[in-house]
């Protein structure tokens, strides 16, 4: 009888997510998507360990750039205070709403002196396909495609799957990272915060 | 054990009949009414006197319904979404024409409503734009669920009646395809004409 218990609620847990409706996600609503963002569910909100801390110099990269010819932190050296901010993939939810968020607030980067990086470890045609429907971006999308995920890896920030974390790092000009916001995967970071952490930089 | 185990199989089944209300309701559909929810006081004073909302008796929370007009446009919108933002200066110049038109003037108003947005992104989106009606923050997605999650733009016509009682006549996702036709359909639907 016992065993007969037991192996119910054995099978009630495994059973229990097959039944129970995933969590809605909301964000990738845009109609300019139409029907093309693929739903991930809901993902462990991160998934690696991160290799870099505040005060730290920021690894550096050269990456290929969606617009041609590559980026590297290096370029902004003793010029610009660089946020990049990493997603996890092309054509997904949240990730489809984060940059053109970014979009419309180049000026409150320019107030504070600011370029923004976006990068993902997508190819190059996959990221020129996705962004092309934020209409056109002001800042440059790097691919860290190959080798894999490079860049994410050495920030810590490649998780188990491939892809990386949503995550945001601010460098001053200096090259020294001012921020870290490794953000749940599932979730938008507040803009405000970004803001926030931008104003510091004066 | 055995108590333990019973226990915790039926706590495992009430959970998942109990997530089952939690899918999301269609958006609302013509002809009937939009889902109680309040939306908090303006903190513009000139949104507060578009909405009619600024007496005494509405000092707080309000509901659409009690706006001034015969009929509320609402946009369901987000600042991250790229159609919403291009469509911004179309919604402005709907504003525009029902505000310089003596006959629609104070009868038909707009508000919008961010969702997914904190009150500092509807605020970006207002400032970008120069959006001149009132934008209300939906951060925690609670309308939109309320609202059946409609994808966005999404535009909702209410008409709102003598006896204070109302009516969806307009519940549509996408980019109006002109100004002109839109507000000549919302004239027509809402029977303003």
């Amino acid at each position: 009888m016992k065993r007969i218990f037991r192996s119910l609620f054995v099978i009630a847990v495994f059973t229990a997510p097959l039944i129970l409706p995933p969590a809605p996600n909301a964000y990738g609503l845009s109609d300019a998507y139409k029907g093309n963002v693929y739903d991930t569910g809901r993902l462990k909100p991160t998934d690696s360990a991160l290799k870099v801390k505040v005060g730290q110099k920021a690894p550096g990269f050269t990456l290929p750039a969606v617009s041609g010819g590559k980026v590297s932190l290096q370029d902004y050296h003793g010029k610009k205070n660089v946020v990049l901010s990493f997603v996890p993939a092309a054509w997904t939810p949240v990730c489809s709403d984060q940059w053109p968020g970014y979009n419309i607030v180049k000026d409150l980067f320019d107030a504070h002196d600011a370029i923004l990086l976006g990068i993902t470890v997508d190819s190059v045609p996959t990221l020129f396909s996705w962004t092309n429907q934020m209409g056109k971006l002001w800042f440059p999308v790097l691919s860290d495609f190959w080798p894999h995920g490079k860049t994410a890896s050495e920030y810590g920030i490649l998780r188990t799957d491939g892809v990386s974390e949503r995550a945001l790092f601010l460098i001053d000009r200096q090259g020294v990272i001012r921020y870290i916001d490794v953000h749940d995967i599932n979730e938008r970071p507040s803009l405000e915060m970004l803001i926030r952490e931008l104003e510091k930089l004066k | 054990m055995k108590k333990f185990v019973l226990y915790s199989l039926l706590a495992v089944l009430f959970a998942c009949f109990t997530a089952a209300p939690l899918l999301a309701a269609a958006p609302p559909a013509v002809g009937g009414q939009l889902p109680d929810f309040s939306l908090p006081a303006p903190k513009d004073s000139t949104d507060k006197s578009y909405l009619g909302v600024s007496g005494r008796l509405f000092s707080g929370p309000f509901k659409i319904p009690q706006v001034k007009a015969n009929v509320v446009i609402i946009e369901i919108f987000s600042m991250y979404c790229p159609y919403c933002q291009a469509e911004a200066p179309n919604v402005n110049s709907l504003f525009s024409k029902i505000e310089n038109d003596p006959a629609l003037k104070g009868k038909i108003k707009l508000l919008g409503i961010g969702i997914g947005n904190s009150d500092y992104e509807v605020g970006v989106f207002k400032k970008k734009y120069s959006v001149p009606f009132p934008l209300f923050p939906d951060g925690d997605f609670k309308i939109h669920k309320l609202l059946g999650e409609p994808r966005t733009p999404y535009f909702i016509g209410l008409r709102i009646n003598p006896d204070g009682s109302h009516q969806v006549f307009y519940s549509k996702l996408g980019a109006f395809e002109g100004v002109e036709a839109f507000l000549n359909q919302i004239i027509r639907l809402s029977g303003l004409k």
